[in-house]
């Protein structure tokens, strides 16, 4: 069984003016689609990746993953349980207790009034859990020391606030942790070293990590599946050797070529054109057609479905 | 090679504070030739911009220059103060900063900021502002540039601002750019956007940059050769391909050795042992030794300076077979 199934997972935020503006400048509801209809699913022990650009509407997903956010339309089922729909109290409880997320600043989410010891230990206080030494254990494990369990999170680098924050989303034993960003706020070799801890870390306990990225080579690392957002939208989906040796969305082919590259030494790119369109008023058919070399007319009125291409899926007409 | 536009010769900054005087950046020479892009490349803490903040006279009290000369274009401008500065800034110097919106005004509109530059630096008349203002924009790639020249900062897109920004430091044709982190807060995709335009402006005008960034894929693509600095020192500087493909301080090799790119394959990211050292505990000899797998006792006291013609301060750099660097 997948450890995460999101099915047509759909949400919609009411972002219009107050009522009154409305009434008197004449204005309609002005409604964004942040996600729209993404189907996915993450297997049990495995490392499964969102990546795409601002907007695209990955931490949006993490959030419906977690239960921070409610589902316009559309599922989310952790290990069989549906987090919205699901009536029984004591297996949403354990539903819920098996997920636990790491955010991407360090600085911001972290308490700084409280003692690394409380902050480790509250997913476990907070269910009436006894914390008595696990602080200690979990900052060793996390390469930290168990004195540094009396501290405060200013006396703390970047990375090793997200270290801590590492030991947190551990303390109350998950099986699914939602990394919405972790490394990038932190400088390459210190991203190295979380990234080889996060590693070490599945390996050891069996965790399931949903990764939210926008930084391709990080992803290309760490994933065992990819998933490429844009618009809301999951346009392609497949393994890193797929995605990168065989890209078959145009979008994804337009993405790898403009990263930097470190053997790219004076490489003139034709640069992508356009930007991200606004998504109160997405394109008609497919969201990437305006920018796309590859558009048709059918690409401009139907909005392509996942369809399987060499072991891939991917949301393209034209794909081949 | 002609002279370099800008010549920052030993360049020291220190910080008075209760605990002791902290040298952020530490005898730090570089020069940038006339249409040269210089990368200037390490982790948050190593001083790169505290650097080109000093060359720019934006220095933060009690920060301030304490050794070392900067020449721009033969003349010397560490010891500049006030109006004098000001010319320079805007004029000589060109600024592009990481966060578009912050380095715009919200409250006049972009034509204003554009026009109010130009009438500072060059002598023309508002018109003529008017029309070259319409023009800077049209040459950064900004759609109908006669309209939204009354347009606020706040009705364009991170990607446009950026552009803005980028006119707005070109406008009154300086000699030297300082572009600190330009690309950071921006997609890919309009990060190549705006990576190609800053190229494309540089070269066609002959401007010298200075592109002040922590990523190792934009170097590489950008400029043309690339200095490493590490706790306030030049640890490398070289020509860019040398320096990413075989590079000579143990530093510059952990750095590219820790990008996911260079682990391509590897289950492990490579990694470099400990954290930067603090200003406040810095350590004796070479700043990299406590950390550095090839460290010997003349290390921990002994911080080789960077030799003119070599690449890296260090007294054991890596060698490199000839095919390495091909």
């Amino acid at each position: 069984m997948a450890m995460i199934e999101v099915t047509h997972l759909t949400r919609i935020f009411d972002v219009s003016k107050p009522w009154l503006n409305r009434v008197l400048e004449r204005l309609p509801k002005a409604l964004l689609t942040a996600v729209s209809d993404v189907s996915f699913k993450v297997e049990e022990r495995t490392v499964y990746a969102l990546v795409g650009e601002s907007g695209s509407g990955k931490s949006t997903i993490g959030k419906m993953a977690v239960g921070l956010l409610s589902p316009s339309e559309g599922s989310v089922t952790i290990n069989g349980i549906d987090l919205t729909r699901e009536t029984d109290a004591a297996k949403m409880d354990k539903a819920r207790s098996d997920i636990q997320m790491i955010f991407q600043d360090p600085y911001a989410s972290l308490n700084p009034r409280w003692k690394v010891r409380d902050i480790i230990n509250e997913p476990v206080t907070a269910r009436g859990g006894s914390g008595v030494g696990l602080a200690e254990k979990l900052l060793e494990q996390v390469g930290l020391s168990a004195l540094d369990a009396d501290k405060f999170p200013h006396e703390f680098s970047g990375g090793q606030r997200q270290r801590i924050c590492i030991a947190r989303a551990l303390a109350s034993e998950p099986k699914l942790i939602v990394c919405d960003e972790p490394t990038s706020a932190l400088d390459v070799s210190v991203q190295a070293q979380v990234l080889n801890l996060m590693t070490n870390l599945q390996e050891d306990l069996g965790l399931t990590y949903l990764f939210i990225s926008h930084d391709l080579t990080v992803v290309q690392h760490i994933s065992d599946k990819i998933g490429v957002l844009y618009l809301g939208r999951l346009v392609e989906e497949g393994t890193p050797d797929q995605l990168f040796d065989d890209p078959k969305h145009p979008y994804t082919q337009m993405l790898l070529a403009a990263a930097p590259k470190m053997d790219g030494f004076g490489r003139e790119i034709d640069p992508p054109q356009g930007e991200i369109p606004d998504p109160i008023n997405p394109p008609t058919g497919c969201a990437f057609h305006p920018r796309c070399p590859l558009a048709t007319r059918q690409c401009s009125a139907e909005r392509p479905v996942m369809r399987e291409l060499r072991g891939a899926r991917v949301a393209c007409h034209e794909a081949t | 090679m002609s002279d370099p536009v800008l010549s920052i010769r030993d360049l020291t900054v220190e910080i008075p504070t209760r605990g002791g005087l902290l040298r952020p950046v530490d005898q730090v020479s570089y020069d940038i030739a006339k249409g040269e892009i210089l990368g200037v490349v390490g982790e948050s803490g190593a001083g790169k911009s505290m650097a080109g903040n000093a060359v720019i006279g934006l220095l933060n009290r009690p920060a301030k220059i304490t050794g070392g000369e900067i020449w721009l274009n033969g003349t010397r401008i560490d010891k500049l103060q006030g109006e004098n500065m000001r010319r320079l800034r805007g004029k000589d110097i060109g600024m592009v900063f990481q966060d578009p919106l912050t380095s715009l005004n919200p409250l006049l509109t972009i034509g204003d900021q554009l026009t109010e530059t130009m009438l500072q630096h060059l002598s023309i008349t508002q018109t003529e502002a008017r029309k070259r203002a319409i023009a800077a924009l049209e040459e950064v790639g900004i759609p109908a540039a006669s309209e939204r020249l009354d347009s606020y900062p706040h009705e364009f897109s991170g990607g446009m601002r950026q552009r803005v920004v980028i006119a707005l430091a070109l406008c009154a044709e300086p000699s030297l750019i300082i572009a600190d982190e330009p690309t950071t807060a921006l997609d890919v995709s309009v990060q190549a956007q705006i990576i190609a335009l800053l190229k494309r402006l540089c070269r066609d005008r002959g401007t010298a940059v200075m592109l002040i960034t922590h990523d190792m894929g934009v170097i590489a693509e950008t400029a043309d050769r690339v200095a490493v600095m590490y706790a306030g020192r030049l640890a490398e500087l070289g020509p860019v391909r040398e320096v990413i493909t075989a590079p000579e301080h143990p530093y510059t090799d952990g750095l590219m050795g820790s990008t996911p790119l260079a682990s391509k394959g590897l289950k492990r990211l490579r990694q470099i042992p400990g954290s930067m050292p603090r200003l406040t505990a810095m350590p004796t000899g070479c700043a990299f030794h406590p950390r550095c797998p090839k460290a010997q006792d003349i290390c921990r006291h002994d911080p080789r300076p960077r030799r003119d013609g070599g690449r890296a301060a260090c007294h054991f750099p890596i060698t490199h077979s000839a095919e390495e660097t091909a």
